[in-house]
Parts: C-alpha cells; structure tokens; sequence
C-alpha cells in the first residue's frame, strides 16, 4: 500500500539545510496497524506529511497504492489524497463553523457524491463513532474526545485504504485516549491501513508494528534497522 | 459545487460580522461613489440619437474675412443666411436642416371679445421642413409642414403635447390656431414626448436644456421677424440692410447664425457632400464672397459634441477623482481579505488535507470575495442613488440627467462584482498558495 524508497525531505533556508528524512526506505502493506515513534525533530511529522501527500519529497520514490506520486500535478495528488487517505490531526481540526454533520460532509463533497450517498455515508460514520445523535452540534459543544470522534469519522466516512493519525490521543486524557484507540483498532480490524505517530509508548505497544524515527532515519523496532538505505542515507547526511 | 461554496462563504461571512461590515462598507462607498460620477458621464456622453447619429452631420463653412485666418484652423460654426439657404436649396444630402432657436409668445386665437389670456413665453425652433423626420421627432398629431410650406413662409406651426394641453386642453390641437408674437398661425402638428439627452442639435442654446415647445419654418421667423436665439458672429454690416435695426436677417448679412445639418444615409454620399462643400467654397471663393481658402467641416453627431466637448471638466476630474477613490477601496478590501483568509489558513489546511485541491479552495475563496462584491454592490447602488439624487439638486443645467438607468444599473452591480474579485484574486490566490502541511502546523 505504502512504498517509500530512499525517500529524503530536505528544507532549505538561505542560512540553513534541514534533513529531516534520510534516504527513508519503507514498505507498509494493507491492514497493517503502525505505530511511527521517536523523538521529537526525527521527522515523524515529516514522514506522515509525505506519507499523506502534504508535502513534496526531495528524493526517492513513493508507491501509494501503486501510484507514483512524483510528478503529479496538484489535482491529482488533492484526488489521490481524498480517495485513498484519512486524516487524523492531533488537535482534532474540525472546521468550526460546521455542524459535525457538515464537517465528516467535507472529503465527500470534493469526492463528488450525490447528496442522497453523503448523507448515507455521513450518518454511517457518526453512527461508527457514536455521534450520530448530536450531528447538528457544532465542534465547540463537543469535548475534546467527542470532537476527536469526530474527526475520525470525517476521516473514515469516504471509506480510504490508509488512515494517519498525528498524535491522534495527545490532546486527550486517558479515557478518551483509550476510546479513540479503540476506534482506530476497530477501522483497522475492518480492513483498514493505520499508520500512528505517537509519543507515547503506551500507544505505540498496541500497534503490531513499531517504526523509530530518530533524525530521519528510521529503524524497524521488530526488523531491526534493515529498511535504511545506508547509501542513501550517506549522500543525503 | 457552486452551492456549496455559496454557503460557505455566507457562514464564513456571518461569523466574522464585524470584518465582512467592513468590507461591505468599503466596497459599497467606493463602488457608489464611482458610479456616481460615472453615471453622470454616461448621462452626458450618451449617443442622444442612437441608431442615426452615424447618419446625422453638422456643416460648416468659413465665409469670414481673411484677417485671423490660420491655415488647418476650425470653420466657422454656423453658415450665413445665404449659404444656408443655397445648400438648403441644392438638396444635396438625403435631407437637410437649417434652423436657429427662438422664444416666443404663445396664445390661443379666440372668438371675438373672448377674455385674453397672458401670452405663454416658450422657446422656439425655426427650421425646416426635414427637421422632423431627420431628427425622429415623434408625432401625437398631424405632420410636420412641407417643402412648399417652407418655401412659402406658411403661418404654420408644430407645438408639443405639453403645450397643446396647455393652450387648448387637449392633444387635438391640429387645425386650431395659435398667436405666435401677435401673428395667427395654423397648428399642423402636435409633437409627441421629446427629449433628447442633449440639446444636440443646437447647443449654442444650451448643452442640456429641454427641447422647444414651439417649431414653425424658418422663412416664416425671417419674414415675421420673430426673433432668435443663439450665437451671432459677424465680421461687417450688411450693404442692404445697414440700416435694418434687425440687419441679421438680411439674406446678404455676414453674420453666422444658423445652424445647418444635413442626413446622409451612406459613407460614399458623406464624402460626395463634403466634396459638395469644398466645390462650394471654391465657387463662393472665386466671386469674392469667401476671403479664406476653402475650409469646410462635416461631423457626425457623436463627432461633433466631442469637439464641443459637452461633457464639463468638472465631471471628467469627478470620475477621476472617483475612481481614484474606489481604487483605494480596493487596496483597503484587498488588505482585508488577506487578513481574513490568511486567519482561516488552518481550516483551508485542513481541506487541502481532506482533498480539496488548490483550484478548489480558490475558487471557494473568490466566491466569498464575490458575495463581499455582491453586498457591496447592492450598497454601492444605494449610495449611487443617493449621490445621484444630491446631483440632481445642484444648480447644473445636466442635474435634471442624473438618473440610473438599467445599463448603469447593471454596471454598478458588475463593477462592484468585478472589484471584489479583483481584491479577492490576491488573497485567495495567496491562501490556496500555502502548502497544506505549514497550514495545518498554524492550527
């Protein structure tokens, strides 16, 4: 589902090079439940903008879904994006001017569905969550944990291959963090690809996969470090 | 998707009340106070004969004395008596109009012993018989008079509905009689309602004034002497009528005082006429009469009060001074909108991130702009309206024009449109620019 080679990200500034990926090999297959950890400034966020086509790479390639997604033109990674992926933020990211109905409605509209199937697939998804009962409430009625549901839903109501969750549990106390990862284990019990960045190792043990990132370079915690590109990683270092 | 992006752009708009006012107002006083002044432009500098003003041209000639001459230099603006009548006679053009302003007194004719009335004072046309249809003056009643009746110097008369209602209380005045300075006269035509934008075909009475209520042929005012108005340039007695208190009117006077158009319907007879013209001043050259080398000038309508330059100074600097203003506006909206969309770069991160591609969120962005022009616009025409209305109150013979017509109308709605998307393309091109990862790392 998700194959990076020699994959770097590299942010320039008159005065300053940042490598904040290095020569980043990685396969992640479907239905897979990954847990991205490491320390803050080793390129977690990097990778997970990359990984959801947010930003550009500076090198390598990038498989998603078999697609490459070099070269591609704005329209095509903005489709890629809607189809294929859904977007867990850490601080939820609800757009507050809408009703919880019309924020899990906003992927769908760019999909181009009919009404009649948004509004199907938008009640399906607050059902999913629980929500479906306050649809007309607006974010700022909701707790943190209730919006975070929320933003799953939006996430999951255009049915995408691959969830990434930024930090998906670090604004949210413990309870509510162990009910949204209950929901995340029960998409990817469905079938669907998540992929976790997480400070917290408590999180990151309920993943079946544990990837370190540590100044760009990334370690497979079980497969120990065989998906670094040690050449790479050289000429990007 | 449009109805998608209108509403978001209504709850955007709603939720930042104080921002969008602003903007609103922004938009609203300069789109108003620009179409202000630009309607007042458009009043003036309207084609007042559509359709026949490519078709309508103003003659002149240059009989004056070679003293002053410049070569290249402008004709004379009016023709002699003489020459005005031997164009009028050689009928060259398809139809052809001498005719000079005049007021009058007016009064009904009544049965002996009826009490008299005062005398109502209008203004007056003398003209010829092709003044009429040249002009399309419309008719409620009877015709205008003909040649022979030109020819003849006819006691006949057209007057206007108003007047018709006035002297006789009623349209049908055809047949009755008026008083015209004390001399009986047949009405032979009622005129329907007419008024040009412009007094166009003679503004030595008035760029703007209203149009005559009293038209009879000009060999009837010359033989009646009924008295004119306008411009009057001579440059030396008349040999026969020296002594004339009235002289002007003498067929050899060398005053300029008549006003002469001719209708010519296709390219090819203007050329033919104005080769007419030059053959005539070289005629009128050769006897003696014309001192100057053959100068003529033969403008069509839109011609011609451009180079009477009819619109005043004071409104072309008003519309600059307007649109300057407006312009700022823009750059105050322009400043606006950024600082609104930039403030929502989050929310747009966030749709970039669910698949809203950069064209999209521009477009949702303009559209907002859009509906910001759109309320703008709707107060710019209020604000329009009410700066038409003090324009109507001044003491300028065109306050009376200062009205918004549809044209206007739509173009105030447009302009204001157009300036919100032209103050919206920058911020909105400014916010689908940002990369969805640094929009969302603003959160």
């Amino acid at each position: 589902m998700l194959h990076m080679t020699h994959v770097s990200k590299v942010f320039r500034t008159q005065v300053v090079e940042t490598h904040a990926l290095r020569g980043l090999t990685l396969e992640i297959r479907d239905g897979e439940f990954v847990a991205i950890t490491g320390p803050s400034g080793s390129g977690k966020s990097t990778f997970l903008n990359i990984a959801g086509l947010l930003e550009e790479l500076t090198g390598g390639a990038y498989l998603l879904d078999g697609v490459d997604v070099r070269g591609l033109g704005d329209r095509a990674r903005s489709r890629l994006r809607n189809e294929k992926i859904g977007f867990v933020f850490q601080s939820f990211n609800l757009i507050p001017d809408l009703d919880l109905f019309d924020n899990v409605d906003v992927p769908l509209r760019y999909r181009g569905f009919t009404r009649g199937e948004r509004r199907r697939r938008i009640e399906a998804a607050l059902e999913q969550v629980g929500l479906r009962s306050r649809m007309h409430h607006f974010p700022a009625e909701l707790s943190g944990g209730q919006q975070q549901r929320v933003a799953i839903a939006r996430a999951v109501a255009g049915e995408p291959k691959l969830l990434l969750a930024d930090e998906p549990t670090g604004n949210l106390d413990s309870q509510m963090a162990r009910e949204v990862m209950q929901l995340l284990e029960a998409l990817n019990a469905q079938g669907t690809l998540v992929v976790i960045v997480t400070h917290d190792p408590e999180i990151a043990s309920r993943a079946q996969r544990n990837i370190h990132l540590v100044d760009g370079i990334a370690t497979d915690l079980e497969r120990g470090p065989v998906l670094i590109d040690p050449i790479a990683a050289r000429r990007s270092a | 998707m449009l109805a998608y992006y209108l509403d978001l752009a209504w709850r955007s708009l709603r939720r930042h009340v104080v921002l969008t006012a602003l903007m609103i107002l922004t938009l609203g006083f300069g789109v108003g106070a620009s179409m202000t002044t630009l309607t007042v432009l458009h009043a003036l500098s309207r084609d007042p004969i559509p359709g026949k003003s490519h078709k309508l041209f103003f003659v002149q000639l240059d009989p004056r004395k070679l003293a002053g001459y410049v070569p290249g230099g402008e004709p004379e603006g009016q023709l002699t008596r003489l020459d005005a009548e031997a164009l009028l006679r050689a009928g060259r053009a398809d139809r052809q109009a001498m005719m000079v302003g005049g007021n009058v007194g007016v009064e009904p004719v009544r049965d002996p012993g009826a009490a008299a009335l005062p005398a109502t004072y209008v203004d007056a046309r003398w003209t010829s018989a092709d003044f009429f249809p040249m002009f399309d003056v419309p008719f409620a009643a009877g015709r205008g008079w003909t040649v022979v009746e030109d020819e003849a110097a006819a006691r006949v008369v057209v007057i206007t509905r108003e007047l018709a209602d006035k002297l006789f209380g009623t349209v049908d005045a055809v047949g009755k009689s008026v008083r015209v300075n004390d001399t009986a006269m047949r009405v032979v035509g009622v005129l329907d309602a007419w008024q040009p934008p412009s007094h166009f075909y003679d503004l030595s009475v008035g760029t703007f004034g209203v149009a005559e209520q009293v038209f009879a042929p000009f060999s009837t005012s010359v033989a009646l002497k009924l008295g004119r108005s306008g411009d009057v340039n001579c440059w030396a007695h008349s040999v026969t009528a020296a002594k004339d208190d009235d002289w002007v009117y003498a067929l050899d006077a060398p005053c300029a005082w008549i006003l002469f158009w001719v209708e010519l319907d296709r390219p090819e007879r203007v050329a033919a006429y104005r080769d007419f013209l030059i053959d005539y001043s070289i005629e009128q050259h050769k006897a003696g009469r014309f001192e100057r080398p053959p100068t003529v000038a033969l403008r069509d309508v839109l011609a011609w009060l451009d180079h009477k330059q009819v619109v005043p100074d004071e409104v072309h600097l008003q519309t600059a001074v307007a649109l300057g203003f407006l312009a700022v506006c823009l750059i105050n909206t322009v400043g606006l909108l950024l600082t609104k969309f930039l403030r929502r770069s989050p929310a747009l991160g966030v749709r970039r991130a669910l698949g809203a591609s950069r064209r999209a969120i521009f477009v949702q962005l303009l559209v907002e702009a859009g509906m910001v022009g759109v309320a703008g616009g709707v107060l710019g025409l209020g604000l329009a309206w009410l700066g038409l209305l003090a324009v109507r109150h001044q003491p300028t013979d065109y306050a009376p024009l200062a009205h918004l017509d549809l044209p206007m109308l739509g173009a105030t709605i447009a302009l204001a449109i157009a300036s919100s998307l032209l103050a919206g393309v920058v911020p909105a091109w400014r916010g689908c620019q940002l990369p969805p990862a640094i929009q969302l790392k603003s959160q």
